[in-house]
């Protein structure tokens, strides 16, 4: 039947439509990942528990009856940062390669009380750092679209899983383009909410004023599902806000003030991306908006800003793999304290992780604190007040998610700046603390292949709703559906 | 804006990580790339402008010191059972003063 192929909102009709059952999603889902996870590799762990979960589900249904809540018996993926009581949890890292996680995190328990089925924990770059998933301790991920080349990071496990129907949509999380990078590579849809509506107590945390975590899934309006489920404060972790008070105005796109920035079409654009981008942008004026070309000043310094704002978070947040409390550790060989700490970081943390750990401790150490970290904190301050100032003109900001379609494995494994410079577009995003959503809007041909590209719709504080309505309506311009799947 | 061996060394000390031989000259190389490239940063005149912690405005969150959601109670026994070298109830660790 195939029905790892369905959106969750076709599955979850179907399933109150009594077509099939929650049993049947999930074996046509295990039947894809056997069939297709032996090439693509996106999965860490697979839960052979889903089935018996399932069968639980199908029981339920016939007791509760129609009143369902959403994503009832609907089979995700999870990214492997995220914590589900009693699995694995690696963050892609040996030095978590036998840590069972001992509690769930807010969002598994929402999701749990919602009755979904987690099929499994997906590949990522080793504690989130990467742009490829090359990263990953485990061995990277390959893009279903073409298997010589990566399918973005650091939740490529993530996208791959949902881009070959191995999951009716998935979990990832995003410090600078962690969610949006690979659902552009992918040809999924990715959401980035704004921080502090989604609960990050239980994520493995990276740099803790910019990790978010978010939807990957086949169409705009799947992520809006999973979004609704997650979203929500949570006395476990402070950061998190209340949902704004619900729009009150049906959308039309007629008259959206949509900003283009002009410092996002420069040199570094691949042209076949720009001409995507435009193409998608003429689209939306001729069914009523109004394009405006905006400035965000400080657009080019988002990168530099990024590469020291979260090595220093990283520094800290990553003090606690220490051999002391949890993962793996070399206590057996140290002969002193400071040892068990020095060796056990050094044997079990990767190279990425380490390099940034060291950029981290430099720019904050005491006489390079002010040049570095401070100046960072007060550019990102421009950089928010440059989204600030574009907001009180257009509603939405559109641009490319990712300078270039999916780059080949090793093409940029040897030159550490290289890889980051695919994340030029996304990381300000996370500066800021807004949302943005990435969603498929064409492809280019390379060597012979398609690759798909992602368009990114940027919103102000607390717009997911803007961003779900003007990316179903992009979804309707543009590939004339929003309730298909794009993909495969 | 390069920075020396020695300063590799000082920050993987500081840092707690084991550095092999190799590790450090690839280090130093790495580093000072991306030092280079931060210091762009410099061009940008921020005098006045207050520095940006957060991902959000949100200060001095508060609560009542009540306990409304009882999902993490019990679990300490559990934490300690992962760690590698336990006694007790407690973590054991190599001794902190020599």
């Amino acid at each position: 039947m195939n029905l790892n192929e369905l959106t969750i909102k076709q599955a979850s009709d179907g399933l109150r439509e009594r077509k099939f059952s929650v049993s049947e999603l999930v074996a046509d889902c295990l039947e894809a990942i056997k069939d297709r996870d032996g090439d693509i590799h996106a999965y860490l762990d697979v839960f052979e528990s889903a089935k018996e979960e399932a069968k639980k589900a199908d029981d339920m249904i016939v007791d509760v009856g129609e009143r369902l809540p959403a994503l009832f018996g609907i089979p995700l993926a999870m990214k492997d940062n995220i914590l589900i009581e009693g699995m694995r949890c690696t963050a892609g890292s040996r030095i978590l390669e036998n840590y069972t996680a001992a509690y769930d995190a807010t969002v598994v328990r929402k999701l749990k009380n919602h009755g979904a089925i987690f099929l499994g924990k997906t590949n990522m770059d080793e504690f989130a750092m990467g742009s490829s998933t090359e990263n990953s301790a485990f061995g990277p991920t390959r893009n279903p679209r073409d298997i010589s080349r990566v399918p973005g990071g650091s939740s490529g496990g993530s996208a791959a899983a949902v881009g070959a129907g191995m999951c009716l949509g998935a979990l990832g999380s995003d410090t600078g383009g962690s969610i949006r990078q690979p659902a552009s590579f992918c040809g999924i849809v990715g959401l980035k909410p704004t921080y502090g509506r989604v609960s990050r107590h239980g994520l493995i945390a990276m740099a803790s004023s910019l990790d978010a975590i978010g939807p990957m899934t086949k169409t705009v309006e799947d992520a809006r599902m999973i979004f609704d489920a997650i979203a929500g404060k949570d006395g476990f972790d402070s950061t998190t806000v209340d949902a704004p008070p619900p729009r009150t105005r049906p959308f039309d796109i007629k008259g959206l003030q949509i900003g283009v920035p002009k410092e996002y079409f420069s040199s570094g654009l691949d042209p076949h991306v720009a001409d995507v981008i435009s193409a998608a942008a003429k689209k939306m004026e001729k069914a009523g908006a109004e394009i405006v070309e905006i400035s965000l000043p400080h657009a080019s310094y988002a990168l530099p800003v990024y590469y020291i704002i979260v090595p220093s978070e990283v520094s800290a947040n990553l003090a606690r793999f220490d051999g002391i409390r949890y993962g793996a550790s070399a206590a057996g060989q140290a002969s002193s304290l400071l040892e068990v700490y020095t060796r056990t970081r050094g044997e079990y943390l990767g190279p990425e992780v380490k390099r940034r750990i060291m950029l981290g401790t430099y720019a904050l150490s005491a006489g390079y604190y002010d040049a570095y970290y401070k100046k960072a904190q007060q550019v990102r301050r421009l950089i928010r007040e440059d989204f600030e100032k574009a907001f009180a003109r257009v509603d939405v900001i559109i641009g490319p998610t990712t300078p270039t379609s999916a780059f080949g494995l090793a093409e940029r494994t040897d030159d550490p700046l290289q890889m980051y410079l695919a994340d030029i577009y996304t990381v300000a995003i996370n500066l800021a603390g807004i949302p943005a959503l990435s969603l498929p809007a064409g492809s280019v041909a390379k060597d012979g292949v398609s690759l798909p590209v992602g368009l990114q719709i940027i919103g102000p504080w607390l717009c997911e709703q803007l961003l779900f309505d003007v990316g179903m309506e992009v979804e309707k311009i543009i590939w004339k559906t929003t309730t298909e799947s794009k993909i495969l | 804006m390069s920075i020396s061996r020695e300063d590799v060394q000082n920050i993987a000390d500081l840092a707690r990580i084991e550095l092999t031989d190799v590790e450090i000259e690839k280090f130093q190389k790495n580093l000072s790339a991306i030092l280079d490239f931060v210091e762009q940063l410099n061009a940008l005149e921020t005098k006045d402008v207050i520095p940006l912690a957060g991902g959000t405005v949100n200060m001095n969150i508060m609560r009542p010191d009540e306990q409304t959601d009882t999902y993490m109670e019990g679990k300490s026994a559990e934490f300690v059972q992962q760690a590698p070298d336990k006694k007790n109830g407690w973590v054991r660790v190599k001794a902190v003063f020599e």
